[in-house]
C-alpha cells in the first residue's frame, strides 16, 4: 500500500461536470475559491501557483464573460494564459474537433478551457488530450464553474447551501447552467425547483432531482433565491412560447411574483440578461436583492480555485496521485 | 475461404451428422443434407444411413446445427458512393461470416437506386465482387425525395426485390396512399422506416432522462407509431403489402399487432440492436449507439424480445449500417447514425434462444423463410430443389465480439467485447463453401 501524508481532496484529471463530484470535492472547491475572492479584492493579485503553466481558452462558442474571467483568473494565478475563439480559429476552416485538439495538445498547454456547443463535444476533446481539461459549457450538457459561482454566492450570502429552497426558472430545456445547478444543488442537500412552461422542460427532469411547477407564484413560494435563465434562441429550433411578451407575463420575473418568496430571497441570473424578456429591468438592479454583479465577482474566484486544484494534479504539480475522472 | 467460388454444376457435398433445422417445415432432427451443383438435393434423417456413395464429397457436422442460410432484409452496402465505409465485396465477406446468405441493399447509395440502371449495376457488382447472394430494394420515391414515385414496375422486372425510401418515411401521406396503392397491381413489397420527421428532427437519442441528462435533444416513442397507424389506415383503402423495416418501440408492436388481428395484410421486423441493447448504451456519448431509430429504453427492448416470441415481429434484419471512424468520432449530435450488423445478428438473436425467450426454429425463421417469402425468394429453407444456401453454426459455443475482427470495412459496433454464444462454422452459397471458422483465428 501507498503511503500518503495526506488524500487528494479533489482526485480528479478533468472537471467535465459537476455530476459525479462529492459534496466534499464541491465544498473544497467553495472553500479554496472563498479564499481566492479575498485575493482578488486586493490591489496586489498575482499569484504564482500557474507559474510556468500554459492555459489556452478554447472558444467554439461566442461568450465574453465566462471567456474574460478564465483569462482574469488564469493570469492571477501566473499562469500564460492563450485565448482563442472559434470564429477566427481553424474549426472554421473544416477541422475537426479531434484534429483541432491534437493539434493544440502539440502545444503542451497545462490546462484546456473549452467551450463548445455540442453536448460532450468536451468529453470527447478530453480523452484525446494529455492536459487537465475544464468545461466552461457543452451544448446542453453541463457548466460546472458556474454551478460552482451559484453555489459559492449563495453560501455567502445565506452562510449554508443545505435546506435552501432554490428556484431555477425559464428556459431550463436548452440550459446547461440548469443541469449543473441541479446536481450541485442536490449533491450539497439544498431544493431545486424548476419553474417553467412545459414545452422548455425537459424530458423526465423531476428524476434529476427537483421538483417542477408552471406557475411562478407556486414555485417561488417561500424560496430562498431564484435563479433566471434567459430564453436561449439561438439553440432553438422554432418557437417554444408563442411570443416574449407572454413569456414574460408568465414567467419574467417582477415585484409581484416576487412577493411569495422569502423576503431577503436573491436574485441571480448567469447572464446575460435579457431585460423585460426573463426579468423586470429595475429589479435586476435593486442592490438590497440582485446578486448578479456578485456572481460575475465570484466567478473569477471560482475559476481561480478549479485552475488551481487541477494545475496540482498535473505531472510536477504537487498532487499527481490522481484517479481518471 | 473461396472469394470466387468455381461453380461446378456437378458438385456433391454430402452434410453428414448435422443437426437439421428447417422453419419451414418445422424440421428439427439429426441427418444429412445432399447439395448437388447450386441446389439442395436430398436431406433427411435417414439420409446416408447407410453411409456415403463413393464420388460425394463428405463434410461432417459435427453434430452442429444445420440451418439455410439467412436472409437479411436490410442492410445498407454503401456502394456506390461511400465505398470507404462498405463495398458489396467486404459486406458479403462480413455476411458470410455471420451465417447471411442472401442480402438486401438499401438504396440510399449515391447515386440513389432509383432507375434501372442502378438496379443492373448492383447486379453486376454483386456478380463480380460479392460472395453471397445480394439483391438490391429501390426506392419508393426518386431521389428519396419523398414526392414522385419511381418506375416500380420496370424496377420490379430489372430484379428489385422490394421498395423502399430506406433512412426515411415517406412523410407524405398522399405519397404514401399512391405508393401503397400503385405498388398493389405488382403485389410489390412496400418497406416504411417508421419515423415522423417532425418529431425526429435534430434528435439524437431516445427521449428520457439519459437525454436529459447528457443534454442530447430526445426522439419521443410517438414518432414511431404514429407513422405506423398512419399507413395502415392507408394500407386499409388500398390492399396490398406494407413491411415496417424496424420497431423499436413497445407501441409499435401494439399497433402492428391490432393490425394483424383486424387482418391487415402487415409485417415487420426488428434489428439485433434493439432487441440486445436499449438507451444507456449510448451514455457517455458512445457514438457507437447512435442510431436510427434509437436504441429505447428496457421496456421497448423487453416488447421486442416479446415480439419475437410471440410471432407479432416477423422479421429479424441487420439494419447493417457502416460508418468509418471519422463518421462516429464526432460529437454525439454531428455523429452518423448507424450499427455494423451482418456479422453479430446470429449470435445476437441466439441469446434469445440461450435465455429461454425464443425458440430456435421460431428465431431462425425470422431469419430465413419468412423473410425470403416477403421478397420472393426460394431460399431460406431446406428442400430439394431449393438453393444450396446454408449456414451451419454450434449453437453453444462462447465467445467474445471483437469489433476489430469484423469483416465488414467499417467497426462500428457497440457490442465490442460483448461475450455471446453461437458460432458460425461455415456459410455455404450455392453449394460452395463461402466461410469457415478458423478455430486457431
Amino acid at each position: 500500500m501507498e503511503t500518503s501524508a495526506r488524500a487528494n481532496p479533489f482526485p480528479h484529471r478533468h472537471l467535465l461536470g459537476i455530476a459525479g463530484l462529492s459534496p466534499g470535492e464541491i465544498t473544497y472547491l467553495l472553500d479554496l475559491s472563498d479564499s481566492y475572492v479575498d485575493v482578488s479584492r486586493r490591489s496586489e493579485k498575482k499569484q504564482t501557483v500557474l507559474r510556468g503553466r500554459t492555459v489556452i481558452n478554447l472558444f467554439f462558442e461566442n461568450s465574453t464573460r465566462t471567456r474574460a474571467s478564465f483569462e482574469i483568473a488564469g493570469k492571477r494565478l501566473g499562469g500564460d494564459v492563450v485565448s482563442m475563439q472559434a470564429a477566427t480559429s481553424s474549426i472554421r476552416k473544416g477541422e475537426t474537433l479531434l484534429d483541432t485538439a491534437m493539434t493544440l495538445n502539440a502545444l503542451h498547454p497545462d490546462v484546456l478551457v473549452v467551450r463548445h456547443p455540442e453536448s460532450g463535444a468536451v468529453n470527447l476533446l478530453s480523452e484525446k488530450v494529455n492536459c487537465a481539461v475544464i468545461n466552461a459549457g457543452d451544448g446542453r450538457h453541463e457548466h460546472p464553474t458556474q454551478a460552482l459561482v451559484d453555489a459559492l454566492t449563495i453560501r455567502r450570502r445565506r452562510g449554508k447551501l443545505q435546506g435552501q429552497i432554490v428556484a431555477i426558472c425559464g428556459d431550463i430545456l436548452h440550459s446547461r447552467v440548469a443541469r449543473s445547478n441541479i446536481y450541485l444543488l442536490n449533491t450539497m442537500g439544498a431544493r431545486v425547483r424548476l419553474v417553467a412552461p412545459p414545452t422548455l422542460l425537459p424530458t423526465a427532469v423531476e428524476r434529476l432531482g427537483a421538483e417542477v411547477y408552471h406557475d411562478m407564484r407556486a414555485g417561488l413560494a417561500d424560496c430562498d433565491a431564484v435563479m433566471m435563465l434567459r430564453l436561449q434562441t439561438e439553440r432553438m429550433q422554432g418557437r417554444f412560447v408563442p411570443s416574449t411578451r407572454e413569456y414574460f407575463h408568465l414567467f419574467g420575473l417582477d415585484e409581484e411574483k416576487l412577493r411569495v418568496a422569502k423576503p431577503d430571497a436573491l436574485i441571480m441570473h448567469p447572464g446575460p440578461m435579457n431585460r423585460g424578456v426573463e426579468i423586470d429591468s429595475q429589479l435586476a438592479d435593486d442592490i438590497t436583492r440582485s446578486v448578479i454583479l456578485d456572481q460575475v465577482e465570484l466567478g473569477v474566484a471560482v475559476r481561480m480555485a478549479c485552475l488551481d486544484v487541477l494545475s496540482r494534479n498535473l505531472p510536477g504539480g504537487d498532487d499527481p496521485k490522481v484517479v481518471a475522472t | 475461404m473461396n472469394a470466387k467460388p468455381a461453380e461446378s454444376a456437378t458438385d456433391r457435398v454430402a452434410y453428414v451428422n448435422a443437426r437439421l433445422l428447417d422453419p419451414a417445415s418445422g424440421l428439427d432432427a439429426p441427418g444429412a443434407l445432399l447439395t448437388e451443383g447450386r441446389e439442395i438435393a436430398d436431406l433427411g434423417p435417414a439420409l446416408f444411413a447407410d453411409g456415403v456413395p463413393e464420388g460425394i464429397a463428405v463434410i461432417d457436422c459435427e453434430g452442429h446445427c444445420l440451418a439455410p442460410g439467412l436472409v437479411d432484409m436490410r442492410a445498407h452496402l454503401r456502394e456506390p458512393g461511400a465505398e470507404h465505409k462498405e463495398t458489396l465485396a467486404t459486406a458479403s465477406h462480413a455476411a458470410a461470416a455471420g451465417g447471411v446468405t442472401s442480402i438486401v441493399c438499401m438504396p440510399n447509395t449515391d447515386p440513389v437506386i432509383d432507375q434501372i440502371a442502378l438496379i443492373e449495376f448492383i447486379a453486376r457488382r454483386a456478380r463480380e465482387t460479392s460472395v453471397v447472394k445480394i439483391y438490391p430494394a429501390a426506392a419508393i420515391t426518386r431521389g428519396l425525395g419523398g414526392e414522385e414515385l419511381t418506375e416500380m414496375a420496370m424496377l420490379l422486372e430489372a430484379g428489385a426485390v422490394a421498395f423502399t425510401d430506406a433512412d426515411r418515411a415517406v412523410a407524405d401521406s398522399r405519397v404514401m396512399l399512391r405508393a401503397l396503392s400503385y405498388a398493389r397491381a405488382f403485389d410489390a413489397l412496400i418497406m416504411q422506416h417508421p419515423e415522423d420527421a417532425m418529431l425526429t428532427r435534430g434528435g439524437d437519442m431516445n427521449d428520457g432522462e439519459l437525454a436529459t441528462r447528457l443534454g442530447l435533444t430526445g426522439i419521443p416513442n410517438a414518432a414511431e407509431p404514429i407513422i405506423i397507424e398512419r399507413d395502415l389506415r392507408l394500407l386499409a383503402m388500398t390492399g396490398g403489402r406494407y413491411h415496417v423495416a424496424h420497431l423499436s418501440t413497445a407501441d409499435a408492436v401494439a399497433v402492428v399487432r391490432g393490425a394483424k388481428d383486424r387482418g391487415l395484410n402487415v409485417t415487420c421486423a426488428v434489428a439485433p440492436h434493439h432487441f440486445a441493447l436499449n438507451d444507456t448504451a449510448a451514455d457517455d456519448y458512445r457514438t457507437f449507439a447512435k442510431v436510427s431509430p434509437p436504441l429505447r429504453a428496457e421496456d421497448d427492448r423487453r416488447a421486442m424480445v416479446d415480439g419475437l416470441a410471440s410471432g407479432t415481429i416477423d422479421v429479424i434484419c441487420s439494419d447493417h449500417a457502416p460508418h468509418d471512424q471519422d463518421s462516429k468520432r464526432l460529437p454525439f449530435a454531428q455523429a452518423a447514425n448507424g450499427i455494423v450488423g451482418l456479422e453479430t445478428m446470429l449470435p445476437l438473436a441466439l441469446e434469445m434462444v440461450h435465455n429461454g425467450d425464443v425458440a430456435l426454429l421460431d428465431l431462425l425463421r425470422a431469419m430465413t423463410v419468412t423473410p425470403a417469402n416477403l421478397i420472393g425468394l426460394p431460399a431460406g429453407r431446406l428442400a430439394a430443389g431449393a438453393p444450396a444456401d446454408l449456414v451451419l453454426f454450434d449453437l453453444d459455443r462462447p465467445w467474445r465480439i471483437d469489433a476489430n475482427a469484423l469483416r465488414s470495412k467499417s467497426k462500428n459496433s457497440p457490442f465490442d467485447g460483448r461475450p455471446v454464444q453461437g458460432r458460425v462454422l461455415r456459410t455455404v452459397v450455392r453449394g460452395n463453401t463461402v466461410f469457415e471458422f478458423d478455430a486457431q483465428g
